[in-house]
């Protein structure tokens, strides 16, 4: 069998604009992709689930504008539980960009799906603290030391919500969005294995690999990429059939996901047959490829 | 005094951090809260500082007319711009008391309207190149790589419906083949299991290291000697 | 401000930054260069309000900063923050090149306290803890008694996984005979690992691309 040489001098160009089709259309003819929850993921949704209502929960949202896509329908699929939930949830960061993450919630969100909820008695924005672990590990010697006050410079004290949170074992759950450290590992390291707060959250899908050594033993559970936030809208919406007709952003993202999935497999396919059967028809004939490579790093 | 200092400080807050961690009361757990708390607030300084640098350094490329300078310009005017509005709170509904990110402050249009898309496009650049690399250098050439390969085609497919349908017409017996199915097994065993192999390797050489600065041993961080 | 202006400039940029996809230009590298003066301020800016105002300025000054800092009012000021306050403003000393080696004092308190952070947090969560959640039985049986073949198989390869896994990170003795077989299935499943890896990033990158072509989306739907 032989390929032709075209296919292995492919301009990148093309393999871009693929790329850029494979993303395109699924968004526009929007395909609905049924989903159910992994144990990992389900274990988050259980264990929000079974807090008595009126719980504490810390969400740290721990990421920026360039992860954005993938945590924020986490983070969107969390509020709403927990606020279905009835549960009390402080907003934090890690991340000086995670604020405005924060702000997206509060100011378009909560508004909008929960108008019931009020500001310092069903949620509150601690805002953003810097030390990266050593922030955490204040928050856990001595809570008040770094935060005592909102991110609105109101004392803890003065929100009803706060008014007696003294102490990180406060917090029922500590549950974090994490885009890469600090993030998930230093909320287990700091806080989850030292004061035994149970921790659990969502990870980009390049972060979330490395966190699977702490679960189930110091992770209760998490949501890996865009899939993982998937499956928690779908276990939202089984138990909470009212989110039915809700927008499930990671569910209608899931459409370009698997297009272009099947496109990378394709081009790795492509890519190998073309390697082992180039020009000569045998295998090893490679260093063309290899040029165009180097020609096309050049350009 | 320029390397003894910086030494002793480092082993004091170095011991007084480990021993904290383990002793709970008297005057270390005292001293282990303030340093921790010292130590977030010395970290802003660091934001500061880079700050300061990148100002230098652009200054110092207008100043030169070297290659490019006009965008250093672009550099310039985004930073200072920004941070007059962030410092100032220039814009924001609630004055100087408000909160930074107010709704309908200044600071909160750059971060949505300028922010947002520059960091998020910057990032997702990379499908594109991750596609392209994967048609170009992704190649079986050794069995190790084969391995490689196999594994991240069936987490690709497995972690879609793809997967799901591709694999359906399996008989129930074989069901631990489905790709969605045989994904989840390599995420939650094998995945595991070389992610804690790297994990237990890398906490070591984090110990032995922490060691070594809090001893004095290693002093590469205080730069050349002068 | 105006929503409308704000999906145009977050067009133009988007736009801007992906044009990099043809080649290297202009607009690209003006926005390349905005993003850095941008964002280097807007760390800045929220460093200061969020942290060193209400957990350092409004301790050492209260009756100063009462003003944007509520809680601040009519406490007494708390004169043991000179000491961050002091090695901050050592550290930037680095940018004036006579004072610069005074600024290795405040980056000793931050090396010695990630040190002092990092030793006992590694030791017990990432080592003591890891090792105690590999040792899982080999052989799995259900409460009458019976083997479970899947659940063993798995307790095995993790087990195994990360043994062969730590063989090869072991590098003080060559890696021949029985140790070199050991070393070589570590490999195999660091390769296994990578893989996983890899398809994750994949899905990652393409999430984020998604989110801005949704944003475009956004803007093309204003103009019709």
């Amino acid at each position: 069998m032989r390929i032709p040489d075209s296919i292995l001098h492919i301009d990148r160009r093309i393999i871009f604009l693929l790329i850029g089709a494979a993303v395109c259309i699924p968004l526009i003819l929007q395909p609905r992709f049924q989903d159910s929850p992994t144990p990992i993921v389900q274990s988050i949704f259980d264990t929000v689930e079974r807090l008595p209502s009126g719980s504490r929960v810390f969400l740290s949202f721990d990421y920026g504008p360039d992860t954005a896509p993938e945590l924020d329908p986490m983070a969107k699929a969390l509020v709403r539980h927990t606020m279905t939930r009835g549960h009390e949830v402080s907003f934090f960061t890690l991340f000086p960009e995670g604020l405005g993450q924060i702000k997206k919630i509060t100011d378009n969100l909560l508004p909008v799906e929960f108008p019931e909820k009020a500001y310092g008695r069903d949620f509150v924005n601690l805002g953003y603290k810097a030390g990266l672990g050593g922030a955490i590990n204040t928050m856990v010697v001595n809570f008040r030391t770094l935060i005592n006050a909102d991110a609105e410079g109101t004392p803890l004290d003065d929100l009803p919500m706060t008014a007696d949170v003294d102490e990180m074992v406060d917090y029922a759950i500590i549950l974090s969005l994490t885009a890469g450290d600090p993030g998930l590992k230093e909320w287990i390291q700091f806080a989850g294995d030292i004061a035994g707060i149970p921790v659990m959250g969502g990870g980009t899908a390049v972060v979330a690999p490395e966190l699977y050594p702490y679960y189930p033993q110091q992770l209760v559970g998490l949501m890996g990429g865009l899939k993982g936030a998937s499956e928690y809208e779908s276990a939202l919406v089984d138990r909470y059939p009212a989110y039915r007709n809700a927008t499930m952003d990671a569910t209608m993202r899931m459409g370009p996901q698997v297009v272009t999935h099947v496109l990378i497999v394709l081009l790795i396919l492509l890519g190998n047959l073309a390697y082992f059967f180039g020009r000569s028809g045998r295998p090893g004939r490679n260093d063309r490829t290899d040029r165009a490579d180097q020609a096309d790093r050049r350009r | 005094m320029r390397r003894k200092i910086p030494l002793i400080i480092t082993f004091i807050i170095g011991v007084v951090l480990v021993t904290g961690y383990f002793v709970t009361r008297g005057p270390f757990n005292t001293l282990y809260e303030s340093f921790s708390d010292y130590f977030a607030i010395i970290t802003v300084f660091a934001f500061i500082l880079g700050g300061g640098s990148l100002l230098k350094i652009h200054l110092k490329r207008v100043s030169n007319r070297s290659t490019d300078w006009p965008y250093s310009v672009v550099t310039l005017a985004g930073f200072l711009v920004t941070l007059v509005i962030g410092l100032f709170k220039v814009g924001n509904p609630d004055g100087m008391g408000g909160e930074i990110l107010a709704a309908g402050s200044w600071l909160r249009f750059l971060f949505d309207g300028v922010y947002n898309p520059l960091s998020a496009t910057m990032f997702s650049l990379l499908a594109f190149f991750v596609a392209s690399a994967s048609y170009r250098a992704f190649r079986a050439r050794t069995k190790e790589a084969t391995i490689l390969l196999s594994a991240a085609m069936v987490i690709l497919l497995g972690r879609t419906p793809v997967g799901a349908w591709l694999t359906a017409w399996m008989p129930e017996i074989l069901g631990f083949l489905e790709l969605p199915n045989l994904a989840n097994w390599i995420m939650a065993w094998p995945n595991t299991a070389g992610q804690r192999a790297i994990m237990i390797g890398i906490a070591l050489g984090v110990i032995a290291t922490s060691l070594r600065i809090i001893l004095g041993i290693e002093r590469n961080y205080l730069g050349r000697r002068e | 401000m105006d929503v409308t202006l704000q999906l145009w400039i977050d067009a133009a940029l988007t736009l801007m930054i992906l044009s990099f996809l043809y080649r290297d230009n202009p607009f690209y590298k003006f926005a390349e260069h905005l993003f850095v003066g941008v964002s280097a301020a807007y760390l800045m800016a929220i460093g200061f309000w969020d942290h060193l105002v209400p957990n350092l300025l409004g301790k050492l000054f209260p009756s100063l900063m009462s003003g944007v800092v509520p809680g601040a009012v009519g406490r007494s000021p708390d004169y043991y923050y000179i000491i961050p306050a002091v090695f901050g403003l050592l550290l930037l000393t680095r940018l004036v090149d006579r004072w610069a080696w005074l600024s290795r004092w405040a980056l000793a308190f931050i090396v010695g306290g990630s040190a002092g952070f990092n030793l006992p947090r590694f030791l017990d969560s990432d080592f003591i803890i890891q090792v105690q959640s590999t040792m899982v039985p080999l052989v799995v049986l259900d409460p009458a008694g019976n083997l479970l073949w899947g659940a063993s198989f798995s307790h095995i390869v993790l087990v195994l996984g990360v043994i062969c896994g730590l063989v090869y990170f072991f590098f003080s003795v060559e890696h021949k005979g029985i140790l070199g077989h050991v070393s070589r299935a570590g490999i195999w499943v660091l390769m296994v690992t990578f893989g996983a890896a890899f398809g994750y990033t994949v899905m990652a990158r393409i999430s984020l691309l998604t989110g801005r072509m949704e944003a475009l989306g956004a803007w093309l739907a204003t103009m019709f």
